[in-house]
């Protein structure tokens, strides 16, 4: 399973829309940062408002990808995080504080833009 | 007591099958989305900690129906090499895995009910329970 992943200008946007196992995260992680690096975008929508689980792997995939992604020199945001979802996680002890967020894909590139300052 | 349903721990799909398995449950019972969640990420840590460190196991699901009160029991059994130090790893933040699972102090906040039984060279059984609110 890859995660469709699709370039609108200067960005990145991927929505999930399954249910993630581990070796579609990491694949998905890999795929992400190819294709930053042979398009050259500057900012990443991560959507994640079909995910109704995050477990602790998931979240240190996604976590890692945004660090990864900075290293590179894109700014990543993961948008539509569910109520559920982040509840599940403050329970778990996991606060993805470095980690930009957004309500939703509006919102998210409205952050991206400002983080850019394009 | 009612009958229980199991899922095989041995590849790493698996995970996604018990945590899949054990949301249909709890929403059968009466559970809320929350609560769903809830239950499916504390089996997705219990079966991440099987496939992890014993290899295969397995976890299974029994409904449970007190005079007043529903809720879904969760046993994860694997015949791993156990744990010795069991006070050690309920500690916020102890990891063997270099924090691949939020460990078992995450489970226990998700669940209502926690009991471990352990027997190092043996393996393990965790019980955990959530009452439906």
């Amino acid at each position: 399973m890859r995660i469709p992943i699709l370039k609108l200008h200067n960005y990145l946007l991927i929505t999930i829309q399954i249910d993630l196992d581990d070796q579609t995260a990491i694949q998905f992680q890999e795929d992400l940062l190819s294709k930053i690096h042979k398009s050259g975008a500057t900012g990443v929508v991560i959507d994640l408002t079909s995910v109704e689980i995050i477990d602790s792997f998931i979240a240190k995939v996604l976590g890692d990808v945004v660090a990864m992604s900075d290293l590179m020199g894109a700014k990543v945001v993961l948008t539509g995080i569910q109520p559920a979802v982040a509840m599940t996680l403050i329970d778990l002890g996991i606060h993805l504080q470095d980690v930009p967020t957004a309500l939703d894909l509006e919102q998210g590139l409205i952050k991206l833009r400002q983080e850019l300052e394009e | 007591m009612n009958f229980q349903t199991c899922v095989n721990i041995q590849k790493e799909w698996d995970i996604v099958g018990a945590r899949q398995l054990g949301r249909d449950r709890a929403k059968e019972i009466g559970f809320g989305t929350v609560d769903q969640a809830r239950i499916a990420t504390a089996i997705s840590e219990l079966a991440r900690n099987i496939y992890l460190y014993a290899g295969t196991g397995k976890i299974c699901f029994e409904m449970m129906n007190d005079i007043n009160q529903k809720g879904l029991l969760v046993i994860a059994t694997d015949n791993g090499p156990g744990i010795k130090d069991i006070s050690q790893v309920m500690e916020d933040g102890y990891t063997t895995s270099g924090g691949l699972g939020a460990g078992l102090p995450g489970v226990k906040r998700l669940m209502d009910e926690f009991d471990i039984i352990s027997d190092p060279g043996k393996g393990t059984e965790i019980r955990a329970i959530k009452w439906v609110r």
